[in-house]
């Protein structure tokens, strides 16, 4: 049988290479890359709680974490499509357009 | 036995999460986070669950790393990066890296309650799809509902911002 722990370990390094990636890459499209790994990283750990305590609610959750990145993923890369129209950088530190 | 499979697929995840962020080119970050999505949803399968490891392929492996895919084979990422890091605030960021990570792993591994034998996995049956689904439309139809709305808003937004202007 697997402890709960391991499974609370891998969320946790998963998180931790996914916060690492978000701010210390320069390209955005490895920041939004990055950004689904934390967010899997999360699932894992819902997922691990539900069946530990044997309900159905974190898989619920999990479900529309799932549902709520897929969302995400398709306004993130709108908008990256038209930021690259506009502007042609990728890098984070370029796209200052918000800056008065 | 399902102790040495959960080391096996925690090791290839956690160095496929690694080349996601090491990786220079985009497209081999996100060939990378294809091989950790598919750990993850062997994670499920161990944990019992699943339906979401069938969601997990379909719906991060199947469609959103697709659409990553194309947007990166659409947008020009062949110019070579020679500063794939950022230059500044890295002392910081990595500090704060550092003391997240220090704190969940103090946290994990200092914490008395994740080791106690009242919260061993249960062993036996996989959870079944039909108590999931008979939850997810009773006592979860609000949220359900909520969610839908918002993929309908994330389509029609997706829509909206890449349509060229026509004036």
């Amino acid at each position: 049988m697997v402890p709960l722990s391991w499974y609370l370990t891998l969320g946790a390094v998963l998180f931790v290479i996914g916060i690492a990636g978000v701010l210390l890459r320069r390209n955005v499209l490895i920041v939004l890359l990055s950004l689904e790994l934390m967010l899997n990283s999360v699932n894992i750990n819902l997922v691990a709680f539900s069946n530990t305590l044997g309900g159905y609610q974190g898989q619920i959750i999990a479900i529309f974490v799932i549902t709520i990145t897929a969302a995400e993923v398709a306004i993130a890369l709108g908008i990256l499509v038209v930021l690259m129209r506009n502007n042609a950088t990728l890098e984070v530190d370029e796209v200052t357009i918000l800056k008065g | 036995m399902e102790q040495a499979f959960f080391l096996f697929v925690a090791v290839v995840a956690t160095a496929s999460g690694l080349a996601v962020v090491m990786a220079r080119n985009p497209i081999h970050s996100a060939l990378a986070l294809i091989v950790c999505f598919v750990q993850v949803a062997a994670v499920f399968l161990l944990l019992r669950a699943p339906l979401l490891a069938v969601i997990q392929m379909f719906v991060y492996v199947g469609a959103v790393i697709i659409l990553f895919l194309f947007v990166i084979m659409m947008l020009d990422v062949r110019k070579e990066i020679r500063t794939p890091f950022l230059k500044r605030w890295t002392a910081v960021a990595v500090t704060i890296v550092v003391l997240l990570a220090a704190e969940m792993f103090a946290l994990l591994l200092l914490g008395e309650q994740w080791q106690t034998p009242s919260f061993a996995l249960k062993s036996g049956q996989m959870s079944s799809v039909r108590e999931l689904s008979i939850a997810l439309f009773t006592e979860f139809l609000f949220p359900f509902e909520i969610a839908s709305v918002i993929l309908l808003v994330a389509l029609v937004g997706a829509i909206i911002l890449t349509r060229k202007e026509t004036n």
